[in-house]
């Protein structure tokens, strides 16, 4: 019998991934969005387990409109570094420094 | 240890696989198709939790189309892989240790109390569908939600092409404003001049002359 903590630990790990993929892999935006997709999956996760194990779907319609949200994210994360890219040639983070006063 | 549990722990481990795979891979190629592996076998985990309707539009609607686009951006923009390995060994230790941090943290957290809270979970019926119950929970009880997220959608979308379309020098269009602002005085002119005389008698020798 699977508990619901197994899930739970398993979205903690594949979340705690997430936070050390934001580390390692900063110097590449595209690696920080993907860790943060990795990070998303990791609360939706928890979001459907608690679903399955309280019998209430509203955790999966929670998970229905984060899924909405994410792609929009996605979507206009990407056009934003698609953007950048072509006015810097560079994705590099730290290479951005506009804002920087 | 049955079948389920089987599953469970394969899938469990296929999915931590790839999702260190996608912070440790070289290759942006190679960590978008080990997000897709990641985002593929949490979709069985879900099915497991009898989130049918959820897993499907994970595997159609996220790995369908949300990674293809980061496909699309990866293989477009130039990158340059050497660059990319600098500070990975230096932010490595700094990582890794925040990450065994919060997984101990949250392991002693979820595995040591009874979660659950003791309550079995609910058998459905044979008849029972996911995709039934979501579909009447959206379009009743959470409609005006479901209404605002097709707005987001609509932002996105609008807000995406916004920011990547790029405009032709040589268009041409229509410049709305100065149409609308554009007065009487401005296109038309009234001269007064004297009207000619005998008209009709010039129109008539010049047409003898050409006979």
């Amino acid at each position: 019998m699977i508990d619901l903590s197994d899930f739970l630990i398993l979205g903690a790990v594949v979340f705690s991934t997430g936070v050390a993929g934001i580390l390692f892999k900063r110097k590449n935006i595209i690696n920080v969005l993907m860790a943060i997709e990795l990070m998303l999956l990791a609360v939706n996760t928890n979001f459907v387990a608690f679903s399955h194990y309280r019998g209430d779907p509203a955790g999966q319609i929670f998970v229905f409109f984060i899924l909405v949200v994410a792609a929009a994210e996605a979507a206009i994360g990407l056009a934003i570094v698609v953007l950048l890219f072509r006015n810097r040639q560079t994705i590099e983070v730290a290479d951005w420094t506009e804002l920087k006063g | 240890m049955n079948f389920e549990t089987i599953v469970f722990y394969v899938f469990a481990a296929l999915t931590v696989f790839a999702a260190l795979r996608v912070i440790t891979s070289r290759n942006p190629v190679h960590a978008v198709l080990f997000l897709v592996l990641a985002f593929c076998s949490m979709a069985g985990i879900w099915i497991l939790l009898e989130a049918e309707f959820l897993a499907i539009a994970l595997v159609l609607v996220y790995v369908g189309a949300v990674m293809v686009l980061f496909l699309f951006v990866v293989m477009m923009l130039d990158i340059h892989l050497a660059q990319l390995r600098e500070g990975f060994w230096r932010w490595l230790p700094f990582g890794a240790v925040l990450a065994g941090l919060m997984v101990f943290e949250m392991s002693w957290v979820l595995g040591s109390s009874d979660v659950s809270g003791g309550k079995a979970v609910i058998k459905h019926a044979a008849d029972y569908s996911n995709t039934k119950e979501l579909g009447r929970l959206i379009y009743t009880e959470y409609v005006y939600p479901f209404e605002i997220a097709a707005v987001i959608l609509l932002v996105a979308m609008v807000a995406a092409i916004a920011l990547t379309s790029r405009r032709r020098k040589d268009a041409k269009s229509q410049v709305v404003p100065e149409q609308i602002a554009v007065r009487k005085a401005d296109r038309l002119r009234l001269i007064r001049m004297p009207s000619e005389k005998h008209a009709q008698e010039k129109i008539d020798s010049t047409a003898e002359a050409a006979r």
